[in-house]
């Protein structure tokens, strides 16, 4: 190659060529630049040798190491539940009452249900299981269907209002909007379910206490039961205590009896194994006792 | 602009622009059901009808000079500096009310197009091909020229390639705001804008041969060697990962031709070339231009020159599969993607060191001057994001950073640190060329925008670096009972001190663009003075500015 002319700084010559002011040098590649190419190139060779790395029509080349990322996968979760078998096991055979005697399990069951709670439950229920607007405080103990476990383990296995096929159902009438109620009655009732859980009223309400009250005998003892203590087998709340779903101020009650509620939770059964729905049972129990 | 465009040209353009209008109608008629891509026509039709009346408003000027024919045409240039510097601004702000959307999901306001699925392509879009693409054909241009010492084939064809890029990318953001997407990351908008930007790459590509072929120097330089591989590859990319099926001719929505994980694999050697040949290749094209007339140095070695771009171009082509690392993808596409990246770092690091070194000689102007620090930093993070991309795609390595913030502190490493720091650097080197100024309006400005972009890029790049790490390992924690010991909401609470800091850096790097947009604007604008002054003539007691076809340096 003809060469031009040489720079002082590095005392090498130019290429010769030069493109509007910008010329180039001839420095020769650095031997550090081979080096690692020469390094790498060795690694991909010998890394290809030892892994799948080509393809051969319909087949590839499967390596010295007869390595395969899905054999080793299905190991690592098989050795995983192996080791988790350990207690899991015990979790599927005791009954309730023996895991919840079993401090043992029942620290499996704080470390296993937090996540698994948190991942599946908290989007609605909370991370400390508490609700929110529309989703029941699980760490209340005021439980639509039943508080025991298996009543629970049954609700996270079926749902309510779900898609599944013996899903709980579960629904409040439309008693404004669909006309069984009128304006003045829904108001009256409002007073008293607000009235049966102890709450200070106003004077306008106060009066519409008696009317409220036949009102409530004619349209809502059927679920809510005579005393407004609800009922679990169609999941009605108890109204005289201190937790609403909905809200338990005038307006939100009003909204509640004028337009119903058809609360939603999905089934697990698909989802969740039997053993998982149980540490979710326990734990959800265990919510309460922070409160 | 117009005027610089012969009659046959103008009326080139009445055609073009009324056959583009006749699309925009037939697009308003057959989207008449389909709200997005009638929508579109009437963006199309509104473009073409605007454009048609600047024409015509100009149609009887006369016609520009033969002189015209020994000078450079960088009007097309100019409206691409402009045309990326707003694009900058836009896609960064967008960048920032997406950051700040993680740490604080409210700021959507219940607007279906201010959520956050809308306009997280509007940002990646508007900065990568926005910024970048406009900075590409700008700059692209420039440099063709004067490396090939030809003047570009004629003045019709650079004005439809830029004007018709930039309208591909108000229907690309447009229609994500509108809800409309082909989910493939990068590739985003539907089948009539992918048709529109090959017509319009394949333009840009005839130019780029078209002008080569009639250079007087006997070699063609490295710069060109790059842009020459981002146009072609990126051409051949778009067209094959767009290849789908519209669900009818009257409907925005089409389907890819490919599924599953052919689907994968098509769309992430799609999506890692185009870092490779749009946001490196184009980039590294900048790079040897500007970087050695800012230094006034040769460039280090023509050699290493040569095995940086075959090793690149060859490398890159293959790397794609590690992104699907651990998935459905078959082992052994996995070693390939693997493997070829490890060894893309050689050439990778080559490149940014052939940079480095062409500043021996030169270090004392990087000290003094922010624009060649500008371009330094550049390739500083250039070395830095391919070694780690090289890093990342290992595959143990990927077992932890993958869908962690560990990628996009990568990406934001080499997008911000590599291709924003030498597109500003590149641009303050132009513009005073362009508008035939002796220096930007305020060096001062680009020092203070230097700062506000390295101490952005380095705060966004170290948020995301330790909310990535920390995301990854507690995804993979296990407790004592063998279940895992985090949830998916604590890692996110993990998180969300990260974010924070991710948006500042974000903003920090936002008023960095501002900055350096406003010292563009007033360049420009200091240059519209002296022309007045000039045209006043001598009853200003001014010196007459040395305005020449070039200037020194250029």
């Amino acid at each position: 190659m003809e060469l031009g002319e040489r720079d002082p700084v590095t005392g090498r010559h130019t290429t010769g060529h030069e493109w509007n002011g910008i010329e180039e040098l001839e420095t020769p590649v650095p031997r550090v630049v081979l080096f690692f190419l020469a390094a790498t190139t060795l690694f991909a060779i010998g890394y290809w040798i030892l892994m799948p790395a080509w393809p051969l029509g319909v087949s590839y080349t499967k390596g010295l190491l007869g390595f395969d990322q899905r054999e080793v996968v299905t190991r690592q979760v098989r050795d995983a539940a192996f080791a988790r078998a350990a207690w899991t096991d015990r979790i599927a055979r005791a009954s309730f009452e023996e895991i919840a005697a079993d401090p043992t399990l029942m620290r499996h069951v704080r470390e296993a249900g937090r996540t698994l709670f948190a991942d599946n439950c908290a989007v609605c229920h909370g991370v400390k299981g508490t609700g929110g607007p529309g989703f029941p405080n699980l760490a209340a103990g005021a439980w639509l269907w039943g508080g025991d476990p298996a009543t629970i383990a049954e609700t996270i296995r079926i749902g309510i209002n779900s898609t599944h096929e013996g899903t709980r159902v579960s629904q409040m009438m439309a008693f404004g909007r669909d006309g069984v109620l009128t304006g003045q009655q829904v108001l009256n009732v409002g007073a008293y379910v607000r009235s049966l859980s102890g709450q200070s009223l106003s004077e306008a309400e106060r009066g519409r206490l008696a009317a409220g009250k036949e009102v409530f005998a004619a349209n809502c003892v059927v679920c809510h039961g005579d005393n407004g203590k609800g009922k679990h087998d169609v999941g009605a709340p108890d109204l005289t205590d201190q937790f609403w779903i909905y809200g338990g101020d005038v307006q939100s009650v009003h909204t509640t009896i004028y337009g119903g509620r058809q609360g939603y939770m999905p089934h697990w059964q698909d989802r969740l194994s039997p053993v998982e729905t149980k540490l979710l049972t326990l734990y959800v129990l265990t919510l309460g006792d922070r409160q | 602009m117009l005027s610089g465009l012969t009659v046959s040209e103008r009326q080139l353009s009445l055609v073009v622009l009324g056959l583009l209008a006749v699309c925009g109608l037939a697009m308003i008629g057959a989207g008449r059901n389909d709200d997005a891509l009638g929508t579109h026509g009437f963006i199309v039709l509104g473009v073409s009808l605007g454009l048609t009346f600047l024409v015509i408003s100009r149609y009887f000027d006369p016609e520009p000079s033969q002189e015209r024919l020994s000078e450079y045409y960088d009007d097309p240039t100019r409206a691409g500096i402009i045309l990326a510097m707003v694009w900058a601004v836009i896609g960064m702000f967008v960048g920032v009310w997406v950051a700040a959307l993680l740490a604080w999901p409210d700021l959507t306001f219940d607007a279906a197009w201010a959520s956050f699925g809308r306009l997280r392509p509007v940002h990646t879009n508007g900065v990568i091909f926005g910024f970048g693409g406009n900075a590409l054909i700008a700059t692209s241009l420039h440099v063709l020229q004067r490396t090939s010492r030809a003047r570009l084939p004629d003045q019709f064809s650079p004005w439809f390639v830029l004007i018709g890029y930039n309208l591909f990318c108000i229907i690309a953001a447009s229609g994500y705001l509108m809800g409309l997407t082909q989910s493939k990351e990068y590739a985003e908008p539907e089948w009539y804008a992918d048709i529109w930007l090959v017509i319009v790459w394949v333009v840009y590509f005839l130019i780029y041969i078209r002008t080569l072929q009639r250079r007087k120097e006997p070699h063609i330089y490295v710069a060109n060697w790059y842009y020459m591989a981002f146009i072609l590859v990126v051409a051949v990319l778009h067209i094959v990962n767009n290849l789908a099926l519209p669900v009818s001719l009257g409907h925005a929505k089409s389907y890819s031709v490919f599924s599953g994980v052919q689907d994968a694999m098509v769309q992430w050697w799609y999506g890692h070339n185009a870092v490779a040949f749009f946001l490196t290749a184009g980039f590294l094209g900048m790079l040897y231009y500007y970087l050695p007339k800012r230094a006034e140095r040769p460039i280090f070695s023509y050699r290493l020159s040569i095995i940086s771009f075959w090793g690149i171009t060859f490398m890159y082509m293959w790397a794609g599969s590690h992104h699907l690392h651990y998935t459905a993808l078959p082992q052994w596409v996995q070693t390939l993607g693997m493997t070829f990246s490890v060894v893309l770092l050689v050439p990778s690091w080559a490149s940014a060191g052939n940079a480095l070194a062409t500043l021996n000689g030169a270090w004392h102007r990087v000290r003094d001057d922010a624009t060649l620090r500008f371009m330094m930093v550049a390739a500083v993070f250039y070395g830095i994001s391919t070694f780690e991309g090289s890093f990342m795609a290992i595959r143990a390595v990927n077992s932890l950073s993958h869908y962690t913030d560990w990628t996009v502190g990568h990406v934001h490493a080499g997008a911000l640190g590599w291709v924003a720091m030498i597109t500003f650097g590149s641009f303050y080197a132009l513009v005073p060329w362009m508008w035939k100024q002796g220096r930007m309006y305020s060096p001062k400005l680009v020092e203070v925008h230097f700062w506000f972009a390295l101490a952005g890029t380095v705060i966004y790049v170290f948020a995301m670096w330790n909310s990535g790490i920390i995301q990854g390992l507690m995804w993979r924690t296990y407790n004592d009972s063998g279940t895992l010991a985090y949830s998916f909401i604590d890692s996110l609470v993990a998180m969300h001190p990260y974010y924070i800091a991710r948006t500042v850096g974000g903003l920090f790097f936002l008023i960095g663009a501002v900055v350096g947009a406003y010292n563009i604007a007033m360049t420009i604008r200091m240059a519209r003075a002296a022309k007045v002054r000039e045209e006043a003539g001598t009853d200003v007691p001014l010196p007459r500015p040395v305005a020449t076809a070039m200037q020194a340096g250029e």
